[in-house]
């Protein structure tokens, strides 16, 4: 174990390092590159063995690495934003052909306008891929979380993202520590795929359907996205008993305690939320922070365990359902708490799109605002 | 060696889903005896997708994978390197299996053109074949980069206005170790140069010319009539090239030094319904010999670009 003090890129470059990984291809973009320099770099220092394909596209890192998984290889790309988009195809085909594949996604604003900050409409918009999506929020987060997500990806064979703030994490220095390389393997072992496109395995893969093939495959995928979520607990708590380091499940909850006003959120947004909680806190406002770590599978019955009856949730989306008053997650949150509509009140805002800052102070207000609304 | 020696190895087995006629499976059968058991193929939406079998079923005896239409490039690149990573790392033991792609004109010159550019120019190892019909056969026959100009398709009702680009000779600018070009009237000379390019480490791209009976609308019998006419007129010509440097092969080499004539255009034409339109209009000379022109242009830039390096 070392301790680094260096960028969320950096994090999340040495875990891909430290994870026996066998081949990677990526795509530079704002504020994602400097992962795709960084691994270039430790290949050529020969610090890492795996094998780096410099494509010209992101829709190429998203086929490449697919292709290179179904050859049995532990793969991995990063991007950001507009590269998401243009991977879109791919990923429903990943996901549809169960390839464990592993990739960070900076998260940014999508064109247009150009804008290149901290936004999640990049993730949210992949929500209905049947790609696995965990959120960090720290360095050390996205190390852990990126070991997490090949141990993850492998045992349901669904592909991961890890999703951090464009800048506000990717580009912030911090303490992180990595670990052993013994440690590593005790905690993930080498992937030893079922089946592999070689002459040795045999087999086509990927022929047409009529409906009668084409919804087992989907039951399945639905239902292993489901089973995932129990795993990814299960994982945490592994690597909690290995390191230590625990980061929270579903949710990474903050003085629930007596709470009455739960505030939920992602990503930077539900660290700084802490800092907003403290600040009610102080004026007697019983409120209590959710961020959530596992946005899908979305964690309907734990979100719903996590407030007992007549508590209030305020939702901030860092994205918008457009023609909405807000996004996704008050969305999801409004669905998983139906049953309980009688004894739930639920608000929800857009805020911090494009990067638009957002201090404890400015996340207290419209706490309260919200907090009005509910009364009501 | 002769065709009756070549290996009694099938890819595809019968019982296929391609029309009566289909060059797709002949070329796939060729190859297939080239490469051998040690390959994985690739395999964008296309006929030869459309017709291997419903799943769990398939006609197809390599390993193979169906990608996305404009995944060809880096699927096959991307799984090329991994292999190598995986039997260097010793996750993997024995011989690497040759990587290639069996994709249509419409994976190749179109949707698929930026994917396979990118992976020429970092010399991905792999065989890209080219399986070219010259339209999008599977979605029942619209233009693609490969159509040639006055064919009827149904996105070029009365006849496409512009001929096709040469990508074969687009690929071999990217300076590749191997680029060919084949037809399935001489299947010793595609044999061939599967075997060359078989031996050969990087990208290798072949494109062999798939007269489609179904889009083209000529009797499913003359598929390989019309791939020999194809050939003897100049309309597809035969040549192969390493690493920017071309030599015409065969019939090609005869027509551009002259020792040949070619055979009569219109024998090859006017069976094809995909030119009904151009032989019942009024300016039907002029544009037959436009074709002409076009066809002797295009032999004449291919023998000057052969002179270009020794
Ligand atoms: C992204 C995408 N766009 C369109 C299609 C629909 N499509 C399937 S096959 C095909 C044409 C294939 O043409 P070609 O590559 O020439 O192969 P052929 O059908 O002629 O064998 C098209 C347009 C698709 N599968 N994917
Ligand atoms: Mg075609």
């Amino acid at each position: 174990m070392s301790k680094v003090f260096g960028s969320g890129n950096t994090a999340c470059a040495m875990a891909v390092k430290d994870a026996d990984v066998d081949f990677v291809a990526a795509y530079p973009i704002t504020p994602q590159t400097a992962v795709a320099e960084k691994i270039a770099a430790y290949i050529a220092q020969g610090i890492m063995d795996a094998n780096y394909l410099p494509v010209e596209s992101e829709h190429s890192a998203a086929s490449a690495i697919a292709a290179a998984s179904a050859v049995g290889a532990r793969v991995f790309t990063a991007t950001a934003s507009q590269g998401l988009l243009y991977m879109h195809e791919i990923l429903h085909y990943a996901a549809g052909g169960r390839l464990p594949l592993v990739m960070a996604n900076v998260n940014r604003a999508v064109n247009m306008p150009w804008c290149l900050y901290a936004d999640h409409q990049d993730a949210v918009s992949q929500r209905d891929t049947g790609w696995i999506q965990l959120f960090a929020a720290s360095n050390q987060e996205i190390y852990d979380s990126i070991l997490l997500a090949f141990k993850v990806a492998e045992e349901v064979q669904i592909p991961v993202m890890i999703n951090y703030d464009g800048f506000l994490v990717s580009h912030s220095m911090m303490p992180f520590e990595t670990l052993d390389e013994n440690k590593i393997k005790e905690y993930l072992p080498p992937y030893d795929p079922s089946w592999r496109l070689h002459p040795q395995w045999g087999g086509t893969f990927g022929n047409v359907t009529f409906s009668e093939q084409y919804v087992p495959y989907r039951e399945s995928l639905t239902r292993d996205v489901k089973r995932a979520g129990e795993l990814i607990i299960r994982c945490a708590r592994e690597f909690e008993e290995l390191t230590g380091r625990w980061h929270g499940g579903y949710f990474d909850v903050y003085r629930p305690e007596d709470a009455s006003f739960f505030l939920l959120s992602m990503g930077s947004m539900g660290k700084e939320m802490e800092l907003a909680v403290d600040l009610l806190r102080q004026e007697g406002i019983p409120a209590a922070g959710l961020r959530l770590r596992v946005f899908c599978p979305f964690p309907k019955e734990e979100l719903s365990a996590l407030l007992p009856t007549g508590t209030n949730l305020l939702v901030f989306d860092r994205n918008l359902v457009y023609g909405s008053a807000a996004g996704v997650l008050l969305q999801e949150s409004r669905a998983a708490l139906y049953d309980r509509r009688d004894e739930i009140r639920i608000a929800g805002i857009s805020v911090g799109l494009g990067g638009e800052d957002l201090p404890a102070s400015l996340l207290a207000d419209k706490a309260r605002e919200m907090i009005q609304e509910v009364k009501k | 060696m002769k065709i009756k020696d070549l290996s009694t190895l099938e890819y595809i087995t019968p019982g296929t889903g391609a029309c009566a006629g289909c060059p797709s499976t002949i070329g796939l059968r060729i190859i297939g005896k080239a490469l051998g058991e040690n390959a994985i193929g690739f395999l964008t939406p296309s006929c030869a997708v459309a017709s291997m079998g419903l799943t769990p079923q398939t006609c197809y005896t390599f390993p193979a994978l169906n990608i996305c239409f404009a995944s060809a490039g880096a699927s096959a690149g991307g799984a090329a390197m991994a292999l190598d990573a995986l039997y260097r790392k010793g996750k993997l033991q024995g011989e690497k299996p040759v990587v290639f792609n069996w994709v249509g004109d419409g994976g190749t010159y179109d949707i698929g053109f930026q994917g396979l550019s990118g992976s020429a120019e970092r010399n991905d190892d792999y065989i890209h074949f080219c399986y070219n019909n010259e339209a999008y056969s599977n979605t029942g026959n619209q233009r693609s980069g490969a159509t040639p100009q006055f064919a009827l398709t149904t996105t070029s009702p009365t006849g496409k206005e512009i001929g096709q680009k040469n990508m074969p000779l687009l690929m071999l600018e990217h300076r590749p170790p191997y680029v060919a070009t084949a037809s399935l009237a001489y299947p010793m000379d595609l044999y061939r140069k599967v075997e060359k390019a078989k031996n050969i480490t990087g990208f290798r791209y072949i494109e062999i010319h798939m007269p489609c009976c179904t889009s083209w609308r000529f009797p499913a019998a003359d598929t390989i009539k019309m791939s020999k006419l194809a050939v003897r007129t100049g309309a597809w010509l035969l040549w192969e090239g390493e690493y920017g440097k071309l030599t015409l092969n065969g019939v090609t080499a005869s027509l551009a030094e002259g020792r040949r004539k070619p055979a009569p255009l219109e024998n090859y034409l006017k069976p094809q319904g995909r030119f009904s339109t151009m032989f019942k209009s009024p300016d039907k000379d002029k544009h037959l010999a436009f074709i002409e022109y076009n066809i002797h242009r295009e032999l004449e830039f291919m023998a000057g670009r052969a002179k270009l390096l020794k």
